[in-house]
């Protein structure tokens, strides 16, 4: 009986996740089009036809911000790879790397606009490094008036990207590392003659990169059209092109939302563009790399260097983000604050207390929509692993590229068109709508988080189960799901700072009925004011880093007796 | 695609933007209220603002049974575009928004879009109280008509801090000679922010012979000719501001962390409480003092509003009659709260309510109400849109 | 009393190619072993009997236990246990706690179930181990647990997938021993898939080779 209903259930998940995904994302893009073509009802002057483009065409900040949001893109995500690639080359395998991921992973979760503020606090010209040098070396009295933040090249952007890619990066390598058998691969590139960093380039990168193409995709896309650390890090004048369609969405001239949906199909055209090239630069990569594998040139001499300088950046995209942390967390409990000192006069709780019940409310609604939106992806995620266990219905091909899609379309592009389609279904705002809108966004994180340990665990755990007389779920249950406990948890950590660092769908989908911590930290930041920013950022990092904590300490409560599980 | 296409030609019919109670009938618009949530749609960038807003909450729910929600806001422009998706979307009985903190541009555009309820705000009970002669029945130029109601008015001052600025600047052209003697020391928040606009217009006061014009519709004959002093003061003072104008403020706030921070000694604000507020917070050092050109300062007022499709306009009327409340407005003025200009006749009230105004220290850093100065009327918002545009194809997109 | 297991025609195919032919009947309390080199389908062989063959392996003929045709049941239903090369012992329980997984359900009550394992630890020279975790034990305790919890769940035939080649060779010939004594004494068919010919020799049974 239960047997028949769940043969019926099961095989049904991978196309119902996949309509969970694609029909907001495709409502959406609709949304989007329609007003970029002039149709816009309720807005009085709208007419079908290009007017939209013209006036974005007109716009004369629009060259300077296309390149931004192509080079501060492009950039990130080329510097990030290169750091992951030659931090993983270097010191795969030993305990510096170990170390490095123990010290990254977590940093993963952080939220991103809460890095760049910790960033921003560090290094601008009243910053805390520059704070640092004036007691000590510089002597300066007042800052020095150079630009650093928000620089016009979006330096700084790119240093904001780069600091929270890495460990995306890092952590998606490192899982890719396990099915390119690397370890073995690259122990005989070296007793082939090769130097540590130059066999695994060889040997092992191509089959990890075809890995981690698609996460590297998503960086990419991500990088390009992100817009709170883009406000928080990047360039005014112009903005990035991303930050612009936003103001334009949000200016009070109604008429100017016809232009960001333009502004909105460029932006989407331009992230096809860039990974259209990317594709485009990693077939000749292949080629040069190909050649370079032929000459068999073992180059053994810069690899010293070579290796002490990769841990280097790495190092230093993980103190940046702890220091950052640790700045915010100063200056949430900072009196008087003022330059060239490097602490606060006064030390006071006066910030906390003020924010303090206002805080623990949006707290625990932050926490609740994460929870929500983190069981339903779980157990969307579950359901089509298992349902690719039991009746090897996989979502392996199109359906990973499907997955990926809603992480690779700008979301500026289609979730001022989600709103208006949740408006027309009667679904606005509310828990409920927000909730639904992250699953779109936490599910592909919560269903990659746990796809490959799912797929290594050993099967034949499941048939010994069989035979021991265990219907298939008795077996995920008893079976599967406990061993795969940390897994488990450490997908479902990641779908919690995944939900908590989303400001665009929680404001346009819950119609700012809805505060959570990051859309309250985001409209904090337009203020400037550093002393609630701390808090707010300090409790969004809280809520997103606590759940990583419990995902690691869990298991090792639960399982203490049990070594078999205790092996990372 | 049928559906959407009914509601949108549902959306374009004209609406009847009727309160389900008369504004009139007061003790009904109160009996309707008892028990209604208003969610107000406010800029949530302050937090002396936003600690405002929460006890203007616990106040309504003691005296009138409404529950108010905050809805914080980056941008007020949101509340617009919100109301505007409802529209389309063909909800037009219970909207997300029952009030908004509005003026100027945004207000312009909501009229105009026909997404306002009212009139309404000369039918609170404490219209009566308010001082006519501020700016409350023109809002940049465009009659409120009673689409919105004030709540405190503003005038421009700037913030000086006198550990390296010693005496006030008469004028926008000692502001630019010391500026140049002093490069990197001041900025502006970067236009279109509104008061990044406002210090344009400022400007534009400070530098042309006849403001008249400025009242009326911009006139394409004679714009170029009006602005070009302006242009050209302000390419005198680019290079010389912080960061050489490469960089500028997003925001009135951050303006005051770079003072805070000693990146900047002089500062623009619309509120002449502010300095003292920031200095009461924390946020600015207590050398810091205000001015305000001669010949006066810009002002205006901060209005309430309500959209068309709200499902609690009787307790969102409740709340702006309570903001317009001698409590409240007290409690508005006082820098250790929000430090805002009242927009009541004090002298008119009675004496114990008198006394609330009489008894608060307006602050270290705060003129006082003879010091202000006249208060010029806002240019008709068609001159802030030319300039703005202006201004961003000229500095907005030139970074190098 | 027991039956015998019978492969009845076992043909299984990948995309169209067939890899084995089989028509083989293993007698209660003997052990049938087959051999070949590796890539010849033994494990192949061994999931077209317990019934977890998955596309693209097809097959067609029947899997049999007396009379009974097995072919259509899923793997829980067949009543056949197996041995794997690893001992495969659930990580996350205790050693009493693998027992009590394979005890059959049809025993009731804690104290009676409890009873059982017990019993079971004590046959296997394993008494007072219930509480241990599994990775704690030796390879050859580990190998006993694990033969113990598939002759708890009372299979009517046993397969064994090379289960003694990770032991070493003093271990090895107790195993063998411990373990086709047990299926003797129940009365168990048992399928040997090895390729070390001590095994088959061992087991004394007949011996067919796969592949080749």
């Amino acid at each position: 009986m239960g047997w028949v209903s769940r043969r019926r259930v099961l095989p049904a998940l991978p196309a119902l996740t996949l309509a969970v995904l694609l029909v907001p994302l495709g409502a959406g893009l609709i949304g989007t089009l329609g007003p970029a073509f002039g149709w816009m009802p309720g807005l009085a002057g709208a007419q079908p036809g290009l007017d939209a483009f013209r006036a974005l065409l007109a716009w004369p900040g629009l060259p300077r911000a296309v390149t931004l949001s192509l080079s501060t893109g492009l950039a990130a995500t080329a510097l990030s790879l290169a750091i992951v690639a030659l931090v993983t080359a270097a010191w795969g395998g030993t305990r510096v790397f170990a170390a490095l991921r123990r010290l990254l992973s977590p940093l993963l979760s952080v939220p991103h606009a809460a890095a760049a503020f910790g960033l921003a606090f560090l290094i601008a010209p009243s910053g805390w490094l520059m704070r640092l040098a004036s007691a000590w070396a510089t002597g300066l009295e007042r800052p020095p008036d150079v630009l650093i933040v928000q620089d016009p090249l979006g330096l700084t952007l790119i240093a904001g990207l780069v600091v929270k890619e890495v460990p995306f990066l890092l952590l998606m390598t490192i899982a890719a590392l396990g099915q390119a058998d690397a370890t073995r691969a690259q122990t005989v590139a070296q007793t082939l003659g090769y130097g540590r960093t130059t066999g695994w380039l060889k040997a092992v990168f191509p089959r990890v990169y075809a890995q981690i193409r698609l996460p590297v995709y998503v960086v990419l896309a991500f990088s390009m059209t992100v817009v709170d650390v883009a406000i928080i890090l990047g360039p005014n004048t112009p903005p990035t092109l991303s930050v612009q369609i936003l103001r334009w969405m949000t200016d009070p001239d109604l008429s100017l939302r016809l232009q960001a949906a333009a502004g909105a199909v460029l932006q989407l055209a331009l992230v096809l563009a860039a990974l259209a090239l990317w594709r485009l630069v990693e077939i000749a990569t292949a080629r040069l790399g190909r050649a370079w594998v032929l000459r068999g040139a073992r180059a053994r001499l810069g690899e010293p260097a070579l290796r002490g300088l990769s841990v280097l950046p790495a190092g230093a995209a993980a103190a940046t983000v702890l220091l950052g942390i640790a700045i915010l967390a100063l200056w949430s409990v900072a009196g008087l604050w003022s330059f060239p000192k490097a602490l606060p006069d006064q030390l006071s709780l006066r910030s906390w207390m003020r924010h303090g019940p206002e805080l623990a409310e949006i707290a625990a609604r932050t926490v609740t929509i994460a929870g929500l939106a983190t069981l339903a992806s779980l157990i969307l995620a579950l359901g089509c692993l298992e349902a690719e266990h039991r009746d090897g219905l996989t979502l392996r091909r199109t359906g990973l590229w499907l997955l990926y899609l809603p992480l690779l379309i700008p979301q500026v592009a289609f979730l001022p068109g989600v709103q208006t389609a949740m408006l027309l279904l009667g679904l606005d705002g509310g828990l409920f709508a927000v909730t639904a809108a992250h699953v779109i966004f936490v599910f592909p994180y919560v269903f990659l988080s746990l796809g490959d340990p799912f797929r290594a665990w050993d099967t034949r755990y499941a048939t010994i189960a069989c035979t021991l007389g265990a219907r298939a779920n008795r077996v995920l249950w008893r079976v599967r799901l406990p061993m795969l406990l940390a897994p488990v948890l450490t997908a479902s950590a990641v779908g919690v700072a995944v939900s908590v660092g989303q400001y665009l769908p929680t404001l346009l989908v819950g119609g700012g009925r809805v505060p959570t911590l990051t859309t309250e930290a985001v409209a904090l930041a337009s203020g400037g004011d550093r002393r609630a920013i701390g808090v707010f950022a300090l409790a969004q990092t809280a809520a997103a880093l606590v759940p990583f904590a419990l995902a690691l300490i869990l298991p090792r409560l639960l399982y203490r007796n049990r070594r078999g599980l205790l092996h990372d | 695609m049928t559906r959407l296409a009914t509601l949108g030609l549902a959306a374009l019919l004209p609406l009847a933007a009727t309160a389900q109670t008369d504004p009139a009938d007061w003790d009904a618009v109160l009996e309707a209220a008892d028990g209604q949530t208003v969610y107000w749609n406010a800029w949530g960038g302050s937090t002396t603002t936003n600690a405002f807003i929460a006890w203007v909450g616990d106040r309504v729910a003691e005296e009138y049974g409404v529950t108010l929600e905050h809805v914080k806001l980056s941008e007020t422009a949101d509340a617009v575009s919100r109301v505007l998706s409802e529209k389309a979307a063909g909800e037009d009985d219970d909207g997300a928004i029952d009030l908004i903190w509005i003026n100027g541009k945004n207000f312009a555009a909501m009229k105009e879009n026909d997404l306002l309820f009212g009139p309404f705000a000369e039918s609170l009970p404490n219209w009566a109280l308010v001082d006519q002669t501020k700016p409350v029945s023109v809002d940049f130029t465009i009659p409120t008509d009673g689409y919105e109601s004030p709540w405190a008015a503003a005038q421009v001052v700037f913030m000086y801090d006198t550990a390296d600025l010693a005496e006030p600047l008469p004028d926008m052209a000692a502001i630019l000679d010391w500026a140049q003697a002093n490069p990197g020391r001041f900025t502006y928040p970067q236009p279109p922010d509104f008061l990044g606009s406002t210090f344009l217009k400022q400007a534009l006061y400070g530098v042309i012979d006849n403001p008249d014009v400025l009242l009326e519709p911009v006139n394409d004959a004679d714009y170029d000719a009006v602005t070009a002093p302006l242009w050209d003061y302000i390419d005198a003072l680019t290079p010389h501001l912080w960061r050489e104008g490469r960089a500028y403020p997003q925001t009135g706030p951050r303006q005051i962390q770079l003072m805070a921070d000693d990146e900047i000694d002089l500062a623009i604000s619309f509120s002449p409480g502010e300095a003292s507020t920031a200095i009461a917070n924390f946020q600015l050092p207590d050398t810091v003092r205000t001015f305000v050109p001669e010949g006066g300062s810009i002002g205006n007022a901060s209005f309430v509003a309500i959209p068309y499709n709200s499902g609690s306009k009787e307790g969102a009327m409740v709340v702006a009659d309570f903001l317009l409340s001698p409590e409240a407005q007290a409690r508005a003025l006082d820098p250790q709260n929000l430090g805002y200009g009242t927009v009541l006749n004090v002298s008119a009230l009675p004496a114990e309510e008198r006394a609330l105004f009489e008894n608060i220290d307006l602050g270290i850093a705060t003129l006082g109400p003879d010091e202000l100065g006249p208060a010029l009327p806002e240019p008709h918002p068609s001159w802030m849109a030319r300039i703005e545009e202006d201004w961003v194809a000229r500095y907005g997109v030139a970074a190098d | 009393m027991t039956d015998a297991l019978r492969l009845e025609d076992l043909r299984v195919s990948l995309r169209n190619e067939t890899l084995f032919a089989l028509d083989l009947e293993v007698m209660p309390g003997h052990v049938t072993s087959i051999m070949g080199p590796s890539g010849t389908g033994k494990s192949t062989l061994l999931a077209a009997i317990i019934g977890t063959l998955r596309p693209p392996f097809e097959m067609s003929g029947r899997v049999c236990l007396g009379q009974t045709d097995l072919t259509p049941l899923p793997p829980e239903a067949r009543g056949i246990g197996i041995l794997y090369q690893d001992d495969l012992l659930f990580p996350h329980l205790s050693v009493a706690e693998n027992l009590a997984f394979g005890l059959s359900p049809r025993l009731r009550g804690r104290a009676a179930r409890r009873a059982a394992v017990d019993a079971a630890l004590a046959r296997i020279d394993m008494a007072g181990f219930g509480d241990r975790d599994p990775a704690t034990l030796s390879g050859g305790q580990k190998l006993r647990v694990s033969l113990m919890r598939a002759l708890l769940s009372e299979p009517r035939a046993l397969l064994l997938d090379e289960p003694f080649s990770s032991l070493d060779v003093a271990l090895r010939q107790l195993m063998r021993a411990l373990v086709f004594d047990q299926a003797r004494d129940r009365g168990l068919p048992v399928l040997m898939v090895t390729h070390d010919p001590e095994d088959a020799e061992a087991a004394g049974g007949p011996v067919v080779t796969l592949g080749g």
